[in-house]
């Protein structure tokens, strides 16, 4: 434990994830080089084992945050420094591409909006790949997939078939099995229960808190208000301000991190 | 920081000319130009200084329209032809410190057989579809033994057609009388014959229908997943980047104009091209 302590304290404040001044701007060609500004001057922190919740309208830039921390998308300004496993302080927003390919190996995980796997793979081999990249044999990462797919209630006659002809919310929760199956340290979360019903959102809770007890780290986007209140340990805010997508982000603390 | 590896290939300021060149040729071609073709000598530009690394278990992707030289430097890394000017260094070839162009011809050609595997789109690039499969097969794997025995021959070569999902059974008849898809089967188990560490492909399913080109990108991507080759894919069509690649270069007029991780391409191009490009397809 105490290795764990003196771990923490390359970042400020010691924290595994440190976003400052993050800006997002789009520059669409095609309309003229119009500009979209659809993050500007956004910070936070967040220690290993929070909940960090991001809360905002439609189109206020939550989803941009998460692909820029992803770096689906390019940042346009600020930093996003991530204390690796090995203590090391990469900036996301700026690091080689070998080095983010590296990181969603073994670090973070996405789970983005809607399902995105390669088609014609059986469900069961899109959930275990994460884990054959990680070097786990095939044998092994299919039965933690299996393992899993169970769990999250996906019939078993399903598993052979292609995600792409699933419900919706099967779809999304391959989605979730696919990322948790990874053990990820920080886990980005876009609106995951979007398409799940109650039964289903149960199932990922658990299966969620089972992997924040390992250890963890989450930031999702969440619109229920009663999850944000169960799950966060810090809202971050972002808001619209003036048409301008997003001016500043207002950060509440809300429970403490045990 | 976490395993930083060297590159398996590290390619630095290739350029490939054809026709009369003069020093105005870099200048009057690109992009901005609008052309390839110099307007002072009348020399085409296929590719101008590109530069790029390749890592272990890396797919690395070329994307671009037709003329933008993808081709080209997928020709000159397999050493078909020499490039005007540039430099390849292979990790596996001294240790990646000697530039492959200025080999002997002789080991060149014996770099092409046994440490590089290439699929071209079309099958009499790859193929003498005059000889049979398994003959296809078996030449490469006869360049690399110096004490063939015929058995062992021919058992690996009906491995690696079976490996490739093509019926063994018609492991002689001639190559000319397969369909387009087993060709490019053909071609495949061919490439892989040496056991490679890189695989060159170029637009490897252009041709095919849809139903065969699926099966083909699917048995690609089932031999990356499972082997680790690093494999340099060109292709003009976005969905088969998408589904082999790890990061792509976007090329247009012989210039690379944009490049980064293949998910970024697709969702945040930067260049105008490459936005264009995007739009068109999604």
């Amino acid at each position: 434990m105490k290795r764990k302590t003196k771990r923490l304290y390359n970042n400020p404040n010691g924290c595994l994830l440190s976003v400052e001044n993050l800006e997002k701007t789009f520059c669409l060609h095609l309309l003229k080089g119009i500009r979209v500004e659809a993050v500007q001057s956004l910070s936070f922190q967040l220690q290993q084992g929070e909940f960090g919740v991001l809360v905002g309208p439609s189109g206020a830039g939550k989803t941009t945050v998460l692909k820029c921390i992803y770096r689906t998308y390019l940042p346009t300004g600020g930093t996003i420094r991530y204390q690796c496993s090995d203590n090391s302080i990469v900036d996301l927003a700026t690091c080689s591409e070998q080095m983010v390919l590296e990181i969603r190996k073994t670090e973070i995980a996405h789970v983005t909006q809607f399902l995105r796997c390669a088609p014609r793979v059986p469900a069961e081999e899109v959930v275990a790949y994460p884990r054959m990249t990680q070097g786990i044999s095939q044998k092994e990462a299919v039965e933690e997939a299996r393992e899993l797919l169970q769990r999250f209630a996906i019939p078993e006659k399903l598993w052979q078939a292609y995600p792409i002809t699933f419900s919706g919310g099967e779809q999304q929760r391959i989605n979730l099995a696919r990322a948790i199956v990874q053990r990820p340290r920080l886990l980005l979360l876009d609106e995951p229960t979007a398409s799940l019903d109650g039964r289903a959102i149960e199932r990922f809770l658990a299966a969620l808190e089972s992997i924040r007890k390992k250890g963890t780290t989450c930031l999702g986007i969440f619109h229920n208000q009663d999850m944000v209140r169960s799950l966060a340990t810090q809202v971050i805010e972002v808001r619209p301000l003036n048409g301008v997508y997003i001016d500043r982000a207002e950060i509440t603390h809300f429970r403490q991190v045990s | 920081m976490l395993n930083s590896q060297s590159p398996l290939l590290h390619v630095r300021s290739l350029s490939k000319q054809y026709g009369p060149s003069c020093s105005s040729c870099a200048r009057l071609t690109g992009p901005e130009q609008g052309t390839n073709i110099c307007p002072e000598c009348g020399g085409v530009v296929a590719c101008w200084e590109v530069s790029f690394n390749l890592f272990p278990g890396e797919v690395l992707g070329i994307v671009g329209e037709s003329g933008s030289g993808k081709s080209t430097i997928l020709r000159c890394l397999n050493l078909d032809e020499p490039p005007t000017t540039g430099e390849a260094f292979h990790s596996g070839v001294e240790k990646g410190k000697t530039n492959l162009f200025t080999l002997s011809s002789q080991r060149k050609r014996l770099i092409q057989s046994s440490l590089l595997g290439i699929v071209y789109q079309s099958p009499h690039l790859g193929l003498n579809l005059d000889f049979s499969a398994g003959a296809n097969v078996a030449e490469r794997l006869l360049i690399q033994n110096n004490t063939p025995e015929y058995r062992r021959i021919r058992k690996r070569t009906s491995s690696l057609l079976n490996k490739v999902q093509m019926p063994v059974k018609r492991i002689d008849e001639l190559s000319g009388a397969f369909s387009g898809g087993m060709q490019q089967r053909v071609q495949l188990a061919k490439a892989l014959a040496p056991r490679p560490m890189l695989l060159l492909l170029d637009e490897p399913t252009s041709g095919l229908d849809v139903s065969v080109q699926a099966s083909v990108l699917d048995l690609i991507a089932s031999l990356q997943r499972k082997t680790g080759v690093s494999m340099l894919v060109v292709s003009h069509d976005l969905g088969v980047i998408r589904l082999l690649t790890h990061r792509t270069l976007v090329m247009k007029m012989g210039r690379v104009v944009e490049r980064g991780l293949t998910d970024q391409i697709l969702e945040d191009p930067q260049h105008p091209y490459t936005q264009e490009l995007v739009a068109s397809v999604l």
